[in-house]
């Protein structure tokens, strides 16, 4: 069945109307997902190429039964939608937007969990499974294939280099995440590794990591101890100065700790198979399978 | 975005924190009428810098009235400090803070972060000040007491209180100790910090004061607290990576001379470590956003460009939302309107890349496309070494 998202669910996209909300709706929809409902405060009535817009999510979701939401708001106000499909009763919340203010995106994530929902995200490219063909994000779905290997990212661009390389190296793809580039995001490797655990459709994972805080670290000690599925791990910015933002809100180097380093060795200890060479990670992770 | 310690402490003064007095000075002069109106019997003059450890890079000097003040402070402004942190450039300090030195009875550790792992702001506080919070945690993690503050509730003042008590069993102390805890807090909370930090918070006599404060801005919150921008300090910045902040883009100077530019920061970073695993050396890491326009990539071009340790351009590529043909037309109108024929090697990859290659192949000018990222990296090196 997939982990969080698959062929049943119903996606509302909140942002519909802006630019990148309707051409990733659109998007979506033609890869497969049941992108059933749009909202925009003010254009209910509208419709996206036959995609109806809502003025609220709880409108959205009473009228078409909508149960994961993709947010496509300026990170100036993107906490309060997510609030919004919270209390909709949505619980499976994608943010896209990048920029977003860390205490906001803290704000909205208590609430998020309170109610028992996960946040995807913000400053992620989203979700996809290919088995289920069922894309909540930006990821380009044709160089997803669909197979038994679970992928859980911090990045984006450097997702789409993995999986391709998995998808030519003839590995499939069960689910592939985007957890998102900033400091506080929601679901963490140590949640979605054990949604794997779980998964009778995933039989390994591969990371991709980088720089910055200890999600890897704290990753590595779950593996160890609690996951019994083979993990290969890719951990981008050896080279990058301590100190220095890298691109990803997230990806900096802080007092010594959250190196590259650090979270290979992490990892290596725990198990996990780390590559090395970036152009590498397709057929290293055949190998292991094999 | 960063703040000098002088606009740290001029931030926790206006929230009720006690500091000691003084004042910044921008001459020798200066310092020396600063000093003299202090009228304490030793002075301290502080270098300000973004950056830590000035005071073993001898940013920092303490100094009597009968010391000559005016050059100490010649010593250090006007000329470039370099610690630990700045890498071998240093930074310049065109700042001094002039200081009452105040005697030193107890040192304690007092910083407020968001945490990572829980979405929580934390407060640590330490009975042993004046070390760096991570030699701490590495040393002696015991002595740090640790507050998650409720999103939902945010600081109650019994935790402040309850955390102010272990830092001293003196009533009076801790109430001074409860009061500045909340303030730092409030800071955090209120302007959006990624960090709060006064280290060390000093026990003087009777008077509890911020002996060193660093207060970090979020840039992702900045456009909240515009009236922060006049404390923007850009001659601390590298002046390329100011000029591609001002474009949009990220951009972090390295050593090497090869130029890369990337679409994606994760990608980004992988794309330097390729490089290095191969044996050269990249001169920048550039993210053009998983998004990029033309005018975006044009922008990038221009910043790799305008470094004259750059020898040859290395472009990686992998179209989501860019298309293939935008980021093609970009580079390819960047280099013409510069006329600089530094050789290009490019590998590109996902949306339009049939496109994408032919606007390359139809410019005329020396780029090279290659398919297979190993090969590219190695020839990027190949082609830097021989340049």
């Amino acid at each position: 069945m997939a982990i969080l998202v698959n062929k049943q669910s119903r996606v509302v996209c909140q942002g519909i109307t802006g630019r990148n909300g309707t051409f990733h709706s659109l998007a979506c929809r033609d890869y497969g997902t049941n992108m059933v409902a749009g909202v925009t405060p003010g254009k209910e009535g509208h419709s996206v190429e036959g995609i109806p817009v809502f003025n609220s999510v709880w409108k959205a979701v009473r009228e078409t039964g909508a149960d994961v939401s993709i947010i496509f708001i300026p990170a100036a106000h993107a906490r309060e939608p997510i609030l919004e499909a919270v209390d909709a009763g949505i619980r499976v919340i994608v943010c896209i937007t990048e920029g977003i203010p860390p205490l906001d995106t803290a704000s909205a994530l208590y609430t998020v969990r309170q109610e028992g929902g996960y946040l995807i995200g913000p400053n992620t490219p989203g979700i996809i499974s290919p088995p289920e063909k069922c894309k909540v994000g930006l990821m380009p779905g044709y160089i997803h294939t669909p197979g038994r290997v679970g992928v859980i990212s911090r990045s984006g661009t450097l997702t789409y280099e993995v999986v391709d390389q998995l998808t030519k190296n003839g590995v499939g793809q069960s689910t592939c995440l985007g957890l998102g580039g900033d400091p506080v995001v929601g679901l963490s490797f140590i949640d979605v590794l054990k949604m794997f655990q779980d998964d009778p459709e995933t039989d390994a994972v591969v990371l991709i990591g980088e720089i910055g805080g200890s999600a890897e670290e704290h990753a590595a000690e779950f593996i160890k101890t609690e996951f019994s599925k083979p993990v290969a791990a890719y951990i981008a910015g050896r080279l990058a100065p301590p100190g220095k933002r890298m691109g990803h809100a997230g990806a900096i180097i802080d007092g010594g700790t959250g190196t590259a380093h650090g979270k290979i060795q992490a990892l290596t200890d725990a198990g996990v198979t780390v590559i090395e060479n970036l152009t590498q990670v397709g057929s290293a992770v055949k190998a292991m399978l094999q | 975005m960063n703040l000098h310690e002088y606009q740290a402490k001029e931030l926790l003064a206006s929230r009720g924190v006690p500091i000691p007095r003084g004042s910044i000075c921008y001459t020798p002069l200066e310092a020396l009428v600063a000093a003299r109106r202090l009228g304490t019997e030793k002075v301290v003059l502080k270098a300000q810098v973004h950056s830590g450890g000035r005071g073993k890079a001898g940013g920092v000097a303490l100094l009597t009235m009968n010391d000559d003040i005016r050059s100490a402070a010649a010593d250090i402004l006007g000329k470039r400090l370099v610690t630990n942190q700045t890498g071998p450039d240093g930074k310049p300090v065109s700042a001094l803070l002039v200081e009452e030195a105040v005697p030193i009875d107890r040192e304690i550790y007092l910083g407020v972060v968001l945490e990572r792992t829980t979405g929580q702001v934390t407060i640590m506080a330490s009975p042993e000040g004046g070390m760096e919070i991570e030699k701490l945690a590495r040393e002696a993690p015991e002595s740090i007491f640790t507050l998650r503050v409720s999103p939902l509730r945010g600081l109650v003042s019994y935790q402040a209180r309850d955390m102010a008590y272990l830092l001293s069993d003196h009533h009076v102390l801790a109430a001074e100790l409860a009061k500045i805890i909340t303030a730092l807090y409030e800071v955090l909370v209120d302007y959006d910090c990624s960090l709060a930090e006064i280290n060390p918070l000093v026990v003087s006599g009777d008077k509890v004061l911020a002996l060193d404060a660093k207060v970090n801005l979020d840039d992702n919150a900045l456009f909240r607290h515009p009236e922060f921008e006049r404390w923007r300090d850009r001659s601390q910045e590298d002046m390329l990576e100011l000029a591609a902040h001002k474009d949009g883009l990220s951009y972090v100077k390295l050593d090497g001379n090869i130029g890369c530019m990337v679409n994606g920061a994760g990608l980004a970073m992988a794309t330097l470590d390729l490089i290095s695993l191969h044996g050269g050396a990249p001169a920048n890491f550039l993210d053009v956003g998983g998004g990029a326009s033309e005018q975006a990539v044009m922008d990038a071009m221009n910043i790799l460009l305008d470094d004259e340790r750059v020898k040859v351009v290395f472009i990686n590529v992998f179209g989501g939302i860019l298309r293939c043909d935008v980021l093609a037309q970009g580079v390819v109108t960047a280099l013409e309107t510069r006329h600089i024929h530094l050789p290009v090697i490019a590998r590109i990859e996902g949306t339009n890349i049939e496109q994408g290659r032919t606007i390359f192949r139809e410019s005329g000018l020396p780029i090279e496309l290659i398919s297979s990222l190993d090969d590219a990296a190695k020839l990027v090196i190949k082609k830097a070494a021989s340049v």
